[in-house]
């Protein structure tokens, strides 16, 4: 045990000395591996960074949320039977919260009814279109994962009132008052005046399609009265224990026929959706770009790994006579093996390291241009990575390695 | 300088009989040795000569357990060698057997005392005795100024010196010096040539392997091979015979 030690502090020397008296091949060799971790651990950043954009936008849609809509979140073919459908209407949610009310041991909790409509905001000589404007009671903070920033969410006499009160997104926050507080301020929505009581945290954009950030919430009185027409109206319901979603899918189903009167024969002229549904659509796409993404550019080391195998076989075919000489001085197998996986393995980890800093570098510039870009490296990335380059050098070192350590020590000896 | 004072031979060290080596070389069967019997005792002094070709080599791969023959006896210290696999003969050779060779065969980027570690490392030495062993052996042969030297800082036969302080460190049974001076001009080869002189003297089983025959004068018994077998096996000329009692 006490010698395998040394033999491996040993042959660390002989690495690194090895490394020092081959400076340039050393290096080309690396590079293979060095372009082989940027883009490994590059990619990885990618990857990472979606995920955690689709996790973000999945905590916003909430785990614990249902969604009552016209149209199922899933891809249909036959979308004109769902158009011929009947609109989803604001007063469902409190015939669904007193149906909720009246059923003992109900999984759901409330209903909120949402309408929303795309419309211009301005604020003195500043305009912002397709703003997604929203009209919602004041049940909506209870379902919401948004928290106010600034100022509060409109209470139940402003909600109930329909008073000219909002709370605006970030975005739009950013948009109309770049400088100073929005709260007390008012805007116009398509001209008619609302006064600004809270922005909202900043969230980012819903998988990368539309901003989260670009929303004026009303109360709905308010929302009916201006923007009615040609609105898309939504009921989400909370679940109280959303360890039983199914179950509360399955109430909230049946309340809803109860509600449409529809007879048993008839199928569901509605769709409740909820998170899982997103996930369910988008985790194989997500899962293939991540496989396709990671086996592309894994290819790139693969190229890397051939180079440093190259190298070591050149190496072990230099130092014939040097292996001769160990073996006859007593180096076994075990220790000639050793002696070149540890060469190789550390051209890898030098190369994994010159890479993961280039990469690090990359992120950090990628970042300052484009924000936007999910782009992440995290410390579990950088472990991924030196683990990467460590088996590149075990793999690629492996097969030099193995005839170096089988050389004949007569035959050794005499090569010149 | 003939030297007569020849030491009265220890226990066996090497016991060979009837070995014999050949190799296949395409269609053709090489027979290197054709059956070498040979005793070799603790602190001998021997001389294995012979022209090209006449298996000399082969005995001294066999000798240092480089190599194992086709057929016969290899007994080293009483183990049977012949038998044995790759890793127990780089065992044998890492702690009984010191080489010296003719082209030093130094790790050149390694100093003085780095070289002569390397047996150690192998052994599993500590770092630290390692170290002292190595320049305790670098004093000897007479190089405790060099110590950290790079061979190409060295003189040819300081190089040599250094490699017999490697073959030397582990204490080994035998010191098998394969045409030590071949690389080397005469009167640096002789110097080293005294050196070995020495290390007999203190008590060292010697085996030199060359082909010429000044140098072989420096044995006290001398093997003499043609065409892979023992032609003659007597004490070198100009020994003292009296002194000497070999067993056959």
């Amino acid at each position: 045990m006490k010698r395998l030690l040394y033999e491996i502090s040993e042959s660390w020397k002989i690495a690194v000395a090895q490394m020092q008296a081959n400076k340039t091949r050393s290096m080309l060799t690396a590079l293979g591996v060095i372009i082989g971790i940027v883009a490994v651990t590059l990619m990885g950043t990618a990857i990472t960074g979606i995920q955690k954009g689709f996790d973000k936008s999945m905590s916003i849609i909430g785990d614990d949320v249902l969604y009552v809509n016209q149209f199922p979140w899933s891809r249909v073919d036959d979308w004109w039977n769902y158009r011929a459908r009947k609109k989803i209407r604001t007063e469902y949610a409190d015939r669904l919260n007193r149906m909720i009310a009246a059923t003992p041991n109900s999984n759901l909790l409330i209903a909120v009814p949402t309408s929303s409509i795309l419309r211009s905001v301005r604020y003195a000589d500043s305009n912002v279109r397709n703003v997604f404007v929203r009209g919602t009671n004041a049940d909506y903070s209870i379902v919401s994962t948004v928290d106010p920033k600034e100022g509060r969410f409109f209470n139940e006499m402003e909600a109930k009132g329909g008073a000219n009160v909002c709370l605006i997104g970030y975005d739009i926050a950013d948009a109309l008052f770049p400088t100073g507080s929005p709260i007390d301020k008012v805007i116009y929505i398509n001209g008619n005046p609302f006064k600004v009581i809270g922005v909202g945290a900043r969230q980012g954009s819903f998988l990368g399609l539309f901003s989260l950030d670009s929303i004026v919430t009303v109360p709905l009185p308010a929302f009916q009265r201006y923007f009615s027409a040609n609105s898309e109206t939504d009921v989400l319901v909370k679940v109280k224990d959303r360890e039983r979603m199914a179950d509360a899918k399955d109430e909230l189903t049946g309340l809803m026929r109860r509600l449409r009167a529809l007879p048993p024969e008839k199928k569901n002229d509605f769709d409740i959706n909820e998170q899982q549904a997103f996930k369910s659509t988008l985790d194989p796409i997500k899962n293939s770009i991540a496989i396709a993404g990671l086996f592309i550019t894994g290819l790139s080391l693969f190229v890397g790994a051939i180079g440093i195998m190259n190298i070591t076989f050149v190496s072990v075919k230099e130092r014939t006579k040097e292996i001769g000489t160990r073996k006859a001085l007593g180096a076994r197998r075990r220790t000639i093996l050793l002696q070149f996986l540890i060469e190789s393995t550390a051209l890898c980890l030098v190369g994994g390291l010159i890479g993961l800093l280039l990469a690090y570098l990359m992120c950090f510039g990628i970042g300052l241009a484009v924000p936007s870009f999910p782009i992440e490296l995290s410390l579990g990335l950088v472990m991924i990575s030196m683990l990467v380059s460590v088996m590149t050098g075990l793999i690629s070192g492996f097969a030099p390695a193995w005839s170096a350590s089988r050389l004949d020590p007569v035959t050794a000896l005499r090569y010149e | 300088m003939h030297p007569n004072n020849t030491r009265p031979p220890g226990p066996i060290v090497i016991d060979i009989e009837n070995i014999t080596k050949h190799y296949v070389m395409g269609q053709e069967t090489v027979h290197a040795l054709r059956g070498v019997t040979l005793q070799i005792h603790r602190n001998e002094y021997l001389a294995i000569m012979g022209p090209s070709g006449s298996g000399k080599s082969t005995l001294m791969n066999m000798l240092g357990c480089l190599d194992t023959p086709s057929a016969g006896r290899y007994e080293f210290n009483g183990k049977d060698v012949s038998a044995m696999d790759d890793d127990e003969l780089a065992a044998i050779r890492n702690r009984e057997i010191g080489f010296v060779f003719q082209t030093f065969n130094l790790l050149p980027r390694s100093t003085s005392l780095r070289n002569v570690e390397l047996p150690l490392i192998y052994a599993g030495i500590a770092p630290a005795t390692r170290e002292e062993m190595a320049a305790q052996v670098l004093r000897e042969v007479g190089l405790g100024d060099r110590m950290h030297h790079k061979p190409n800082e060295l003189s040819g036969g300081q190089r040599q010196r250094v490699a017999i302080a490697r073959a030397l460190v582990n204490d080994p049974s035998i010191i098998l010096a394969d045409e030590p001076t071949g690389n080397l001009d005469s009167k640096t080869g002789e110097e080293i040539m005294q050196l070995l002189e020495n290390l007999y003297q203190r008590g060292n089983t010697i085996i030199l392997v060359t082909h010429e025959a000044d140098i072989a004068t420096h044995s006290r018994r001398t093997v003499f091979l043609r065409d892979g077998l023992i032609e003659s096996d007597r004490v070198t000329e100009g020994v003292d015979t009296q002194s000497l009692a070999f067993s056959n």
